[in-house]
């Protein structure tokens, strides 16, 4: 409960503290195939920062999943489950990479599955519990377009099994903008009921929406040596189109009066361990199982 | 009354009535313009929406799982394939509007209980192992069901059974992939996969191939002919193919040996080949245990229909606001058409 990942990593970093080289073990990232690659040295600032992208995917993933056979309409089951489905991918590929690069040669599942929740590093956006449709649909805008954005930028990265991933990610990340965009259009300019939901949705998701783009010590070391994008710089990109798609469906961009923070470093909402418990229950029910 | 009454007062019908036997007896193809006894298209109304409410009703035992999956390779295998079953609902209530009804009065049905879903889902999926006996088993079921309907004399059931199959087939690998991995882990896992085959396997062998219909399996002359009657009016009509027990035991004869190579028993002490039938023995599914499997109005018969109530309800105020929005662009005549919410088609992806 107590072990953060951060000092993890960081007496693995006691070995080998040199940055990894790019690309060096090809094909590791393919989901499926847990990685025992060759050693390649460890970079744990790489893997840090791959660990927070990996969590939000998997946390988002795992909300929606909450949503299947419990959405307005069979489409939504399946849009849903479609956008679920892609974000666990994202999150098999990035975990993966991690383990890989910080040395430990965990797997995706022994990241999703043995750590505590004060280990995993998402946002706090992307476990905010569902609430009603509206209030998904509010976080799907924020995360969407922050991640299409990041994903982008990504793609431009050194590495070159990141910048694949960023490539491919970015498209899987634009349907999903396309799903948010309408959805917020459609309940902004649907039912006086359905625009107080979504006007609602928009402020109960915005507090949160800042710490997507929050730089530590670790994003301006690893953007300064130009390993990763720097997340500061997309956000006014990322509140013109946010802005654009809210104010198109005639509501009001929030102008939150608090801002959370905490996820980064491992603090949590409450609801957090629920879901983490969840997320692990079978796993920890029957100790040295084969799935 | 006399013949003379029968033959003036259908005399209107009796060219299509012809033309439409003749079609159905050359094991042609009726589409939705085609005439169509109503009797025909009441069966087929019954039918495809029973298959689209079980589709949907499907997924609640394994999505409950989606959650908990014990890998992240498992997680994508289990949304993927509750995602194809919703897809399936999509495809069914599709075809059934072919014959004139709505999906929102059908999905009425189903809350109100006027129409079911199969009785197979009112089981519970208790452990992780569920998953997998429900995707080999019942899965397995409805491939050997529903083969047949890639045939059938309805052209868009029809079309759309061909679509479903192609994905069941691929679920019932996943089912039995996912078992053969518990059985070749811990003896805690092994007898996590026993105990949810001893509970799954009445359910797929009773109730998703109906009741029983012919005495070769085994039921009294009595019980088969009551099956037999409902039966013979569907194969007449080409709607089914085979009798319901002939199916029955085309999926036994393909169970036993998959559940002997993964080292689980079948929970039917009966089973044994049958040399002489070149065929698998096991109970009969006379009507009492087709009842007993039924589990009709039981606690999770309820709690099915309650979940689907409960999320059409929450979502009511989301479909106004679809219904809404599409009114107000259309008259708007904006550029912008909308299109439905869906990103993508299910099948595009798969883990
Ligand atoms: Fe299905
Ligand atoms: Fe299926």
């Amino acid at each position: 409960m107590t072990t953060t990942s951060d000092e993890r990593v960081d007496r693995a970093a006691d070995h080998r503290p040199e940055p990894a080289s790019p690309g060096a073990t090809p094909g590791v990232g393919a989901p499926g195939r847990p990685a025992r690659a060759p050693h390649a040295p460890a970079d744990t600032g790489l893997a840090t920062y791959l660990l927070r992208l990996g969590d939000d995917a998997l946390v988002l993933g795992q909300r929606l999943c909450q949503w299947i056979t419990r959405a307005p309409m069979i489409e939504e089951d399946l849009a849903l489950s479609n956008i679920a489905l892609d974000l666990i991918g994202h999150a098999r590929t990035l975990l993966t990479l991690a383990g890989r690069l910080d040395g430990t040669g965990r797997t995706e599942d022994d990241l999703a599955f043995t750590r505590h929740e004060r280990d995993f590093t998402n946002t706090l956006l992307t476990e905010l519990p569902n609430g009603d449709f509206a209030v998904t649909v509010a976080r799907q805008l924020a995360y969407t377009h922050y991640a299409s954005l990041h994903y982008e930028a990504l793609a431009g990265c050194p590495d070159r099994e990141l910048a694949a991933f960023g490539a491919r990610a970015v498209k899987e990340v634009a349907f999903h903008r396309l799903h948010a965009d309408r959805w917020v259009r459609r309940l902004g300019g649907g039912t006086a009921e359905s625009a107080r939901r979504m006007q609602r949705g928009l402020e109960r998701v915005w507090p949160y929406t800042a710490e997507l783009f929050d730089e530590d010590d670790l994003v301006r070391r690893l953007a300064a040596a130009g390993t990763v994008p720097s997340p500061a710089p997309l956000r006014p990109v990322w509140e013109q189109r946010v802005t654009e798609v809210v104010t198109g469906a005639g509501l009001t961009v929030p102008v939150p009066s608090w801002r959370a923070r905490g996820g980064r470093s491992g603090l949590h909402t409450e609801e957090f361990t629920d879901l983490i418990g969840e997320l692990q229950s079978v796993r920890r029910q029957f100790p040295g199982g084969t799935w | 009354m006399s013949a003379p009454t029968a033959v003036t007062g259908e005399a209107g019908q009796e060219e299509p009535l012809t033309r439409f036997e003749a079609l159905i007896a050359q094991g042609g193809t009726i589409e939705p313009r085609d005439w169509m006894p109503d009797g025909y298209r009441r069966m087929l109304i019954r039918q495809i929406a029973q298959h689209a409410h079980s589709e949907i009703i499907g997924m609640q035992p394994e999505g409950a799982w989606l959650t908990r999956a014990p890998s992240l390779h498992r997680k994508s295998v289990l949304i993927a394939k509750v995602q194809d079953e919703a897809g399936h609902g999509l495809y069914l209530y599709s075809a059934a509007e072919t014959l004139g009804v709505d999906r929102a009065d059908l999905l009425d049905a189903l809350h109100l209980g006027r129409q079911r879903a199969s009785a197979t889902f009112n089981h519970p999926a208790l452990t992780w192992a569920d998953t997998g006996a429900i995707a080999w088993l019942t899965d397995g079921a409805a491939v050997i069901n529903q083969a047949p309907l890639c045939r059938t004399s309805y052209g868009p059931y029809a079309r759309a059974m061909r679509r479903v199959c192609q994905e069941e087939a691929f679920h019932v690998r996943q089912g039995y992939d996912l078992m053969r991995a518990l059985c070749e882990g811990t003896p805690e896992q092994k007898a996590m996969a026993q105990d949810a085959v001893d509970r799954w396997w009445l359910p797929a062998v009773a109730l998703m191939f109906g009741p029983p219909d012919t005495e070769a399996g085994g039921a009294d002359a009595r019980t088969a002919a009551l099956g037999a009657a409902v039966s013979r009016r569907a194969m007449a009509w080409g709607i089914k193919r085979h009798t319901n027990d002939e199916l029955r035991q085309r999926f036994v004869d393909q169970c036993v040996p998959q559940a002997e190579r993964l080292g689980l028993t079948l929970p039917d002490p009966a089973i044994r080949w049958n040399e002489e039938r070149g065929h698998y023995d096991f109970t009969p599914i006379d009507w009492d245990t087709y009842r007993t499997a039924l589990g009709d109005d039981t606690h999770w018969a309820r709690r099915r229909i309650d979940h689907r109530r409960t999320a059409h309800e929450d979502g009511a105020w989301v479909r106004e606001a679809a219904t809404a929005y599409a009114a107000r662009e259309e008259a708007g005549a904006s550029a912008d058409a909308s299109g439905p919410a869906v990103p993508r088609q299910a099948q595009e992806e798969r883990a």
